[in-house]
């Protein structure tokens, strides 16, 4: 049965991972994801759970352990955040090529610099064309269910890639909330133990990672795009299982009050509940807006996103990273080019907000949902903006 | 919603007390959070922490700029640091000093409900330093009503283990001693 706990969401994040009995957790801890590991060395120094922590002295060399353990028939944990996750830029393709299915936890942290160690979603979108399935959660019970859903989906073996599960740093990492913990029976029944396809052992040998030449590699890239486009399928089905077994619903993009309204917002991670808040005030001042919820990032969903603003008039995008030089942030370039090939698509507005930290109150999400309103009739000159700029 | 800001410095365990506080308010099957002021610690640095509580979901999730209750673990923050900044003229401070509320109350110029506890000489005579965050939960609940004593109490022991039968009893002393000043 699970039980009702208050915790520290990077504690819960941890206890979740736990129950799904990891061989392998390699990890360096760097702020705000510190708390994930650590507790994770606690349980297993309690001797809660029978896992190899190796306290490895890199980021780098944290998923290269996992890349290694994986290969040697491990199910492999690491968790990091911002300047981490860029240490481990180098490994992170190499696992997705390789097919090894890594769960990784990230605090999401503003990448430096000037060096910062807020939130902001900058470290994994520098990683956005690695491979791995990414997936945000917007608070606690997220967090916990999208941990034991990711073994599920990662180690699936027509998916066989590695899984990243993405929340807030601070904003959720460390915040104590009510939450619901699976107990270990529900979560043995929902997670088989892990069986790779093939792997390292001195009497049986095998090569992985090898050389790609020129002859295979667009074979090799194309097979990789097509694997994780087609684990939508998967994580349709877990997503599925998930709700049947614990009653709670995942999908790729979660609507709220979204069906006929002039305006949505569309936001991914923790600024999803504060903007459902900013959503509920202004449908009560007679504003026609609703709110959609990313938490499928990669693979993208394009079919569910199209059919979601389906008579909608302006459509606000909201994202925590800029494409510097580029058309804005992440998520706007994504749901842009969905709309591209639509005969009926509505305006497409960008704001960058919660950049490094800085706080978006419920008033800041009433500002853009009066500016989208207002880009009904009229669309804004700047495609897209960093939102509360100082002096500007 | 209700919502509290607790001053303090580094070290003193603010953060402590927003996490014990909303543990035993998650105890009575209420909604709560409990979160720091995101951000390094410096010792002795003012510091600020924070809780929402309330019967249904919490769905924001930004910082607390006009809260319900504040609550100074250290008096020496009082004149360093605005204190009160956004506290609702109907709302609730609570302070650990060895002043009156009506003193309180005259020198901080807040037409709400001021509360004090000598929260230092508790927590020096039960648990043998002037560390105060455990104390002072003893010292809201009392002033707020907000959460039942005895539903910190496990949180306390799973926090504390030997220490928290010390720390139970400092929390109690501060509610017993704890001075009202009603709103004017």
């Amino acid at each position: 049965m699970s039980k009702r706990i208050g915790m520290e969401i990077a504690l819960a994040a941890a206890e979740a991972v736990a129950l799904c009995k990891p061989d392998v957790v390699a990890a360096y801890p760097i702020t705000p994801n510190t708390h994930v590991p650590e507790h994770l060395s606690d349980i297993v120094a309690e001797g809660r759970l029978d896992a190899e922590f190796i306290c490895v002295e890199s980021e780098h060399s944290a998923l290269s352990a996992c890349c290694g353990a994986s290969g040697a028939g491990a199910r492999s944990f690491t968790a990091t955040s911002s300047q981490g996750l860029a240490y481990m830029s180098e490994i992170i393709p190499i696992a997705s090529s390789m097919r090894l299915p890594v769960v990784m936890i990230v605090g999401n942290r503003a990448l430096s610099g000037p060096i910062n160690i807020w939130n902001d979603q900058s470290d994994i979108m520098y990683q956005r064309d690695s491979g791995w399935i990414s997936m945000f959660a917007a608070n606690g019970q997220e967090t916990i269910d999208m941990a034991i859903q990711a073994f599920k989906i990662a180690e699936h073996r027509d998916v066989m890639l590695p899984v990243n599960v993405n929340l807030d740093g601070f904003q959720l990492t460390h915040v104590v909330e009510p939450m619901e913990m699976p107990d270990q029976k529900e979560v043995d029944s929902f997670l088989p133990p892990f069986k790779p396809i093939a792997t390292l052992h001195p009497d049986k040998i095998v090569s992985m990672g090898t050389l790609g030449l020129p002859e295979i590699f667009n074979e090799t890239a194309k097979s990789k795009d097509e694997i994780l486009k087609d684990s939508r399928r998967v994580i349709l089905e877990v997503w599925k299982e998930w709700e049947e077994k614990f009653g709670r619903k995942y999908e790729p993009i979660e609507a709220c009050e979204a069906r006929g309204s002039d305006v949505l917002l569309m936001t991914l991670g923790s600024m999803g509940e504060t903007a459902e808040v900013a959503v509920e005030e202004a449908r009560k001042d007679g504003i026609s807006v609703g709110l959609l919820k990313l938490k499928l990032w990669r693979p993208f969903p394009f079919e569910e996103l199209r059919k979601a603003v389906k008579g909608c008039k302006v459509l606000a995008v909201l994202d925590r990273a800029v494409s510097y030089g580029g058309p804005g942030g992440p998520v706007f370039s994504e749901v842009r080019s969905a709309f591209y090939d639509m005969q009926e698509r509505p305006v497409v507005i960008n704001e960058i907000i919660g950049l490094g930290g800085r706080d978006v109150p419920v008033s800041d999400f009433r500002k853009i949902i009066e500016k989208s309103v207002q880009a009904i009739k009229t669309k804004p000159e700047e495609e897209y903006e960093i939102f509360g700029v100082r002096g500007s | 919603m209700v919502e509290i800001r607790w001053h303090g410095r580094g070290g003193q365990g603010a953060v402590t007390s927003v996490e014990m506080l909303a543990l035993a308010a998650i105890e009575e099957g209420k909604f709560a959070q409990g979160f720091p002021s995101f951000g390094p610690e410096r010792r002795g640095a003012p510091v600020v922490a924070f809780n929402r509580i309330d019967n249904k979901q919490i769905k924001v999730r930004s910082g607390i700029y006009k809260p319900d209750v504040v609550v100074v673990l250290d008096p020496s923050l009082i004149g360093l640091v605005n204190v009160t900044d956004g506290l609702k003229d109907d709302g609730i401070l609570v302070v650990n000093t060895t002043k009156s509320p009506d003193e309180v109350k005259k020198e901080m110029k807040f037409p709400g409900l001021v509360a004090t506890v000598d929260a230092a000489k508790i927590a020096r005579e039960e648990l043998g330093v002037p560390i105060t965050n455990t104390t002072m939960l003893g010292a809201v609940m009392k002033a707020t009503h907000l959460v039942k004593m005895e539903s910190a109490e496990s949180p306390l022991k799973e926090r504390f283990g030997r220490l928290a039968p010390r720390n139970i009893k400092a929390m109690a002393r501060a509610y017993d001693e704890l001075k009202i000043a009603k709103a004017a």
